[in-house]
């Protein structure tokens, strides 16, 4: 469920777009008023807004943005005015550009997203850009990696409910014995992976833990070091438990452990309006602390003000 | 009518790709009981006297015969339904029926738009209740897995633009594939699946010019033998040439089954393509017969006073 919360009665994109203008405006910017406006608009309110921005003013707000202020604030305000498939598009792009470790960043979008979702991103590459996502995964990524992330991104799962649970035991024991020979990056691993659909996957995994006595991320830690080990436990907790895959990588970036620097603001503007009361509830589970406290503890100034408002907290 | 005369028109109504079904009514339908039995004796092409006294038919000339009465049925259906439907189904079909009918997955999923592709997936998924992907995946095995299932996921760019560096220096890797043919086949090098399933479709072009100045040859010509490969690069950069080439085969005097169910596909799902061509309903005419050849041929005149 969402923790964006939206006032009841909304002005006129209008209004709010003059209001952004005037925040812009003077010395320096009223990053407030941008929190309390943008913090507080679903997709559809940020898209029209941003419209009507653009026919007033001749120029994108995104413009005015990058033009007038920096750094983490600036990147949350961004990101979260994109619309979600342009904003998926957006770090895709981002994380082909930059080093191995952002395959993390693709892999979570190509796998947290829904089976439409994805192929809406797909499209807002394809006019952002003027290239596939795919083709610019298959460039950047190599070897394994390349392998494992060229179908995830390209996948359109089946997103019903119907399992075989005939098909969930013979899969499951196609991994069991692919993992226990140590080939982790074999043909019929990545299959499994990259083309079932969620629910014919969980089926598959909880067949794999009753019938071999572990679930199936515990045997994939054989090798602590081994960084697509990391990566396909994490591709696996991605298609079955999203948000405890969130609340380790809010976690991890929380206690500055680990290289995803942008991690928190992308966790919180991409989930905000998807999952993220779930991701507050495991991370309170997980740390005894709530996300908020946390996120107050860690960051500061108008980029703490924007996190804390995308997560929830305070009026509308 | 005199026998030879009704034996002629009756052969001459099952020859053909159909069978001329206005000739077949006056021939049989008021045959009387003595008729039929002298047509039954004098048609050894489908039946043959048994031993216990009676004209048996010859069976897999019955089942042919049953394949050409099904066309025009065929035609209609595959004419009818929605795009999205009629791909999904294709696909399913020759999954199916495995190997010999990969060609039909690589057709699909390289002549089709980006958005018709994803169309197909969408209609698979309500359909059948599963993605193409799974089912590829699961049920093609060898080096031909890699490459159906890349094919089918692509959704490529539809742009015109194209970074000439780039497609030449992938022309060479295609090069150094080919050439390397006898250490490891083409279809199992894993850059070149990549190459050709994510790029667009002009840049693909682009790259065969490029490979053309190269090697002096063209790519179809060196994956001569390399089947669903050289199918995937001839769909993919000249789409006229591989539909052409699929519609004499299915009109050829030895043509399969198989060739000739390509017939309906193809003009069913290529009209605006084939239209360009001429020739093809002269290619038609003395072949197909009945109310198959009026259907085919009437797909294509509409298409053309469009």
């Amino acid at each position: 469920m969402a923790t964006l919360k939206v006032p009841t009665h909304v002005p006129a994109p209008s209004e709010d777009a003059e209001q952004l203008r005037k925040a812009f405006e003077g010395w320096g910017t009223n990053e407030q008023m941008i929190i309390d406006i943008l913090a507080h608009r679903n997709a559809a309110q940020r898209n029209l807004i941003r419209k009507t921005y653009g026919q007033t003013y001749g120029e994108d707000f995104l413009t005015s943005l990058d033009k007038e202020l920096s750094s983490d604030f600036e990147r949350a305000v961004l990101l979260f005015t994109l619309d979600p498939a342009e904003r998926d598009a957006y770090l895709a792009n981002e994380a082909t550009k930059r080093f191995p470790s952002s395959n993390w960043v693709i892999m979570e979008i190509a796998c947290t997203r829904s089976s439409h979702e994805l192929f809406n991103v797909r499209k807002a590459y394809h006019a952002r850009y003027k290239k596939s996502l795919e083709e610019d995964v298959a460039h950047h990524a190599t070897g394994d990696y390349r392998k494992l992330l060229v179908p995830l991104v390209s996948a359109f799962r089946y997103e019903g409910d119907e399992v075989n649970m005939t098909l969930a035991k013979s899969e499951a024991k196609i991994l069991h014995d692919k993992i226990s020979h140590k080939h982790y990056s074999d043909e019929e691993v990545i299959r499994i992976v990259t083309t079932r659909s969620k629910a014919q996957l969980n089926a598959t995994l909880n067949h794999y833990n009753t019938a071999f006595g572990n679930a199936i991320n515990k045997d994939l830690k054989a090798d602590p070091k081994d960084e697509f080990l990391k990566l396909l436990r994490a591709t696996i907790k991605c298609l079955t438990v999203p948000e405890k895959y969130f609340e380790k990588v809010l976690r991890q970036a929380i206690n500055r452990l680990g290289t995803d620097e942008w991690a928190l603001t992308r966790v919180v503007t991409t989930r905000a309006e998807v999952d993220m009361v779930r991701i507050k509830e495991e991370y309170q589970k997980r740390n005894s602390v709530t996300l908020e406290k946390a996120v107050a503890g860690d960051t500061s100034g108008d980029y703490e003000r924007m996190l804390l408002a995308l997560i929830g907290c305070g009026d509308v | 009518m005199a026998l030879p005369d009704v034996l002629e028109a009756l052969n001459k109504a099952f020859s053909g790709i159909g069978v001329d079904e206005n000739s077949l009514i006056s021939v049989v339908a008021n045959s009387s009981h003595e008729h039929k039995k002298s047509l039954r004796k004098g048609f050894s092409k489908l039946f043959i006297e048994d031993e216990n006294g009676f004209e048996r038919s010859d069976q897999s000339a019955i089942k042919n015969l049953k394949f050409e009465f099904k066309r025009f049925r065929d035609a209609v259906i595959l004419s009818l339904l929605h795009p999205w439907e009629r791909d999904a189904r294709l696909i399913e079909k020759a999954i199916k029926k495995g190997p010999k009918q990969y060609g039909v997955i690589v057709e699909i999923a390289c002549s089709r738009s980006s958005n018709e592709l994803l169309g197909a997936r969408k209609a698979y998924h309500s359909l059948f209740d599963r993605s193409i992907e799974e089912d590829l995946a699961s049920h093609v095995k060898g080096s031909e897995r890699k490459l159906l299932v890349a094919l089918v996921s692509a959704y490529r760019y539809e742009g015109p633009k194209v970074n000439e560096d780039v497609a030449k220096s992938e022309a060479e890797i295609l090069s150094n594939a080919i050439k390397n043919a006898h250490k490891r086949k083409p279809i199992e090098d894993e850059d070149l699946i990549m190459i050709l399933s994510t790029r667009s479709k002009p840049h693909l072009q682009a790259l065969n010019e490029h490979y053309n100045k190269i090697c002096q040859k063209s790519l179809t010509q060196e994956l001569e033998g390399e089947g669903n490969l050289k199918d995937t690069v001839e769909c993919l950069c000249t789409p006229e040439t591989y539909f052409t080439r699929v519609l004499d085969s299915a009109l050829s005097a030895d043509a399969d089954e198989e060739s000739k169910r390509a017939l309906t596909r193809v003009v069913v799902t290529q009209k605006e393509l084939l239209v360009k061509d001429g020739s093809v309903p002269n290619k038609i005419e003395g072949i197909l017969t009945g109310a198959y050849k009026d259907f085919i041929l009437g797909s294509l005149a509409r298409e053309e006073n469009k």
